[in-house]
């Protein structure tokens, strides 16, 4: 369970709204299961008390909306930032993306967002309710007479689960208390694949890839993504493509992203949770981002407005490129 | 009516893989469903829905049309077309059962696509009964029914038995070339399972989304609802609900050069990208929500114009499953349908 | 599999002639390498025209049906396909597919009436087959009036066509305009709309409108005030196409497609269409 609830956030965007100090507010809005939020534009009280929604399948990153909703807007957009999307706020702020002073930014805390694949493994699918109590989520299905209680810790996000912090980077107004960052386990699996033979991890990423749909799901939620107009959508550009003329492409599509967005991408989990096949995209971020802590000192994109990461940032302690092959031949 | 006891589901498909490349949907390691093609020891997956619908093997996402090799100011152009060779499809539910109707309306009508249509010649459709539909599920809406699957053969999975009916006669030739696997047996062994199927849908969150406020000649009623820039305000412009739908049919034609000719193929489109609609001097689709919404009007007005009032949506909830931001078909249908409605 | 067409499946065509028109406009003569038309068509139709490695894209066809020789197309260089034509030497071969789309109804509805074609710049390509074919026939239609207007002299598609040829024949009266004067220019001076309005057509005509969408605007509407009804009025749509044949879904608008169901509409169906062509 949340420790602030959706009450609590009507209650100050009712303030907020009330007060002049912002125009809309950027929520999640209802679905038809109770898991199924919609990000949604909010203009008045009366809308959040019909339609918004938050609960432990809160967990899109609204961040990256902002790039677009704070050009369609008069006055300023109430947002709800977790944690973890404040760093994306202040990589956007960085890469110069909106204006801030658009912006009224509302921290919240986050006890972990379930995902609901993960519910359903237990609870069994036909899921028609969920609510949450206590350490639990309530889940009523279509062939369970009884309501089934799942406990939150065993049905959390693969980025809740390795949350990297729990303190809000930037915000105008914090609600409940500052957290802390947090020690991680999140390069482990980056760890085991750093560990196979190269065979072996050509094998893993051949059999992950080629299950993508070029469907541009993780490319279009990504916050690091916001190129006005994607090389990978731009007739002139010869990569132009929705589905891979070969095997080859296919992996070339997620690779150019990944190295579009290292050094930028904040470990914010979108790709991964929008992926309809699957594909855990995220362990090609946080490769990067292992690596750039190893080889340049640790880095967390989004930390801080205006810092330059190591691979745009010449030092003279910068590790030279050789090292990077020795550490390879390592690996191997 | 013909049945084999579930113990032997394996021989049927050894037998039926015998003379075709066999089908079938098949666990994935992450909990997903993907049709697969059968071997010795392939499980028959039990989930409701594969991630993508067989309609990629008839209408692939990828396909190559033809080569072309150019010399000087010459050019080949070669027909790499072959005989198609007979498949079956295993496991196909009573929704995607349907999308090929829908598929073959644009696919079959005049100038009949040739890849398309030479596929449909040679596969072989065993629908399955849903035992377990989900929460997404909205089949009855566009009028299917769980329980009574189309298909070249229909089956209805029980406790203990798969039981298989002709329907077409490519339906009856399968089946009678599978000799006496099966047993001759009579529709009442069902009759329980339909009923029990029939329960279910019931109670389906979804039963009542209704398709009362759409249908052909409701373009100027739909199009300039003000919902449209609500419903599409937070859409990613991403292309998950077209690729997983079983009957979405909008397709690019790219060239390919191999550096030793050039290949023309054709991927699935989505209408939902910004570049579809996109011509040397403009593009008459500059926004989203223009994108979001062609998308909705084609399945609820535009197709059911041309094609006797047939929605071209089955239903099978993939789309309310899969998008990012939980936008969809439903709540299109619930927000305009509302409108009008009351 | 050469038994079974497939729409899809190109056949091979040869450019025989490029003639420049204007500056950005050059019209290319195309035949099969066995040197026949590749396919009849109607006036209006179009057809696909690609460069393997290119790209595919579709065109107009210029020339009139009654030539049975050959096909003509008058290309505007404006994209990766039109670039490379404009780039194209005789001989070189490329690939046709076609005819697509619903002509116009040159052998009912315009049978025995007066003709008014409108068209700016290279809008006038589409409209050249039509013109052509009822000069052809000419004995079947009323007086044809033929309003055509561009920058200037040089962008002037066909020129030479219209003055020794369509300018010359009986009741034939040809109308030019160019946008701003210009030395060697002692015609009519100004936008095409305002010239439609400045002859004052009478309306006992069958009009066919063909140019930018902001011409076929204006002047849709001044044929309106001059008393025109819509249904009098018939035009060519453009869209992104890629198979032709309504299954790709590009061109699709409202129910319509416009490769299959156009490009030719009159233009009280295009009131049925939403607005986003």
């Amino acid at each position: 369970m949340q420790k602030i609830t959706r009450e609590n956030l009507i209650e100050k965007a009712s303030e907020l709204l009330a007060n002049g100090t912002v125009s809309c507010v950027l929520g999640w809005g209802k679905g038809e299961f109770g898991y199924d939020v919609t990000p949604t534009i909010f203009k008045t009280a009366e809308d959040m008390k019909n339609g918004f929604v938050f609960n432990d399948f809160c967990g899109a990153n609204f961040s990256k909306y902002l790039v677009s909703k704070t050009q369609k807007i008069d006055g300023k957009i109430l947002v709800f930032l977790k944690p973890c999307d404040t760093y994306s706020f202040n990589q956007l702020l960085t890469e110069h993306r909106f204006d801030r002073e658009k912006v009224y930014a509302v921290g919240i805390p986050c006890e972990g967002m379930a995902d609901v694949s993960k519910v359903k493994e237990i609870a069994g699918d036909g899921i028609t309710s969920v609510d949450s109590e206590g350490n639990a989520i309530i889940v009523s299905t279509l062939y369970s007479d009884e309501p089934v209680k799942v406990n939150t810790a065993d049905v959390l996000a693969e980025r809740c689960i390795n949350c990297k912090s729990k303190k809000h980077v930037a915000y105008d107004e914090l609600l409940g208390e500052e957290g802390e960052t947090l020690e991680s386990a999140r390069f482990d699996e980056v760890a085991r694949l750093e560990a196979m033979t190269p065979d072996e991890r050509f094998a893993f990423w051949q059999n992950e890839l080629s299950k993508c749909i070029r469907c541009n799901a993780c490319r279009d939620a990504c916050p690091a993504c916001t190129c006005e107009k994607c090389v990978f959508d731009n007739p002139a550009s010869g990569v132009e493509n929705k589905s891979p003329a070969n095997s080859f492409e296919e992996k070339m599509f997620h690779i150019i992203r990944a190295f579009h967005v290292a050094g930028r991408c904040t470990d914010c989990g979108e790709c991964s949770r929008v992926c309809p096949q699957n594909i855990p995209l995220h362990l090609l971020n946080r490769k990067f981002i292992k690596d750039i802590n190893e080889f340049y000192g640790e880095y967390q994109a989004g930390a801080e407005v205006g810092s330059r990461a190591p691979l745009v940032n010449y030092t003279t302690e910068d590790l030279e490129p050789g090292e990077v092959f020795d550490r390879r031949d390592e690996n191997a | 009516m013909r049945k084999i006891s579930l113990d032997k589901l394996q021989s049927l498909f050894a037998k039926i893989a015998e003379n075709a490349k066999l089908y079938m949907p098949v666990d994935n390691a992450d909990g997903s469903a993907s049709y697969g093609e059968w071997s010795e020891g392939t499980a028959w997956s039990d989930a409701l829905n594969t991630a993508k619908s067989p309609k990629d093997l008839f209408f692939p996402q990828t396909e190559d049309l033809m080569r072309f090799k150019t010399e000087g100011k010459n050019i080949e152009c070669i027909d790499i077309r072959s005989e198609v060779e007979d498949f079956v499809v295993f496991g196909v539910r009573a929704c995607d059962a349907k999308s090929f109707d829908i598929l073959d309306r644009v696919f079959l009508s005049e100038p009949r696509d040739s890849f398309y249509a030479m596929k449909r010649e040679k596969g072989v459709i065993i629908s399955v009964a849903c035992t377990r539909p989900a929460e997404t599920c909205f089949c009855s809406a566009f009028g299917i029914n769980a329980a009574e699957p189309t298909g070249d053969v229909s089956a209805w999975k029980t406790a203990d038995a798969l039981y298989l009916q002709a329907n077409t006669e490519k339906g009856s030739k399968l089946l009678d070339s599978l000799g006496d696997i099966l047993e001759d047996t009579s529709d009442a062994e069902v009759a329980a399972q339909k009923e029990n199927i029939a329960k279910i849908m019931d109670k389906l969150p979804l039963k009542d989304v209704s398709t009362d406020a759409f249908g052909g000649g409701k373009t100027k009623e739909l199009f300039d609802d003000p919902a449209w820039d609500e419903l599409s305000s937070a859409c990613l412009g991403c292309g998950t609900c077209t690729f997983v739908c079983p009957t979405c049919q909008c397709y690019d034609i790219k060239d390919f050069n191999t550096g030793n000719g050039v290949i023309r193929y054709r991927c699935w489109d989505s209408c939902m990208y910004s570049e579809f609609t996109r011509m040397a001097h403009g593009n008459n689709r500059l926004t989203q929500k223009e994108r979001f919404r062609q998308r909705f009007m084609h399945k609820l007005v535009y197709y059911p114009e041309n094609n006797d009032g047939l929605f071209s949506c089955v239903g099978c909830g993939r789309c309310v499953a899969k998008c990012p931001i939980s936008m969809n078909i439903v709540k299109v249908m619930k927000k305009i349908g509302g409108n009008k409605g009351e | 599999m050469n038994n079974i067409n497939d729409t899809l499946i190109p056949t091979v065509g040869v450019i025989t002639d490029v003639r420049i028109d204007t500056p950005d406009i050059k019209t290319f003569r195309v035949v099969t390498p066995d040197g026949k038309k590749a396919f009849d068509h109607r006036p209006g139709q179009c057809a696909m025209l690609s460069i393997p490695g290119v790209g595919e894209a579709m065109f107009s066809i210029t020339s009139s049906p009654t030539n049975t020789e050959y096909m003509e197309f008058s290309i505007k260089k404006c994209g990766c396909v039109t670039e490379w034509l404009h780039q194209a030497e005789v001989g070189q071969q490329i690939t046709i597919r076609g005819p697509y789309g619903n002509p116009f109804p040159v052998d009912d509805v315009f049978a025995g009436k007066n003709l008014l074609f409108i068209a700016g710049g290279v809008g006038l390509a589409p409209l050249r087959s039509v013109i052509n074919y009822c000069r052809h026939y000419r004995d079947r239609y009323g007086d044809i009036d033929i309003v055509y207007g561009s920058r200037s002299k040089a962008d002037l598609l066909d020129y030479q066509e219209i003055i020794e040829e369509w300018s010359n024949d009986a009741g034939v009266n040809v109308h030019l305009t160019i946008d701003n004067a210009q030395p060697e220019w002692d015609g009519h001076v100004g936008f095409v709309p305002n010239y439609v309005k400045e002859l004052g057509f009478d309306t006992n005509k069958t009009a066919v409108l063909c140019g930018p969408p902001i011409m076929i605007k204006f002047t849709l509407e001044g044929l309106i005030a001059l008393g025109f009804d819509k249904t009098q009025v018939y035009t060519t749509l453009e869209l992104r196409m890629k198979c032709g044949v309504g299954k790709c879904g590009r061109c699709n608008v409202g129910a319509k497609y416009v490769c299959k169901d156009g490009p030719v509409f009159r233009c009280d169906e295009l009131e049925e269409l939403p607005s986003e062509y």
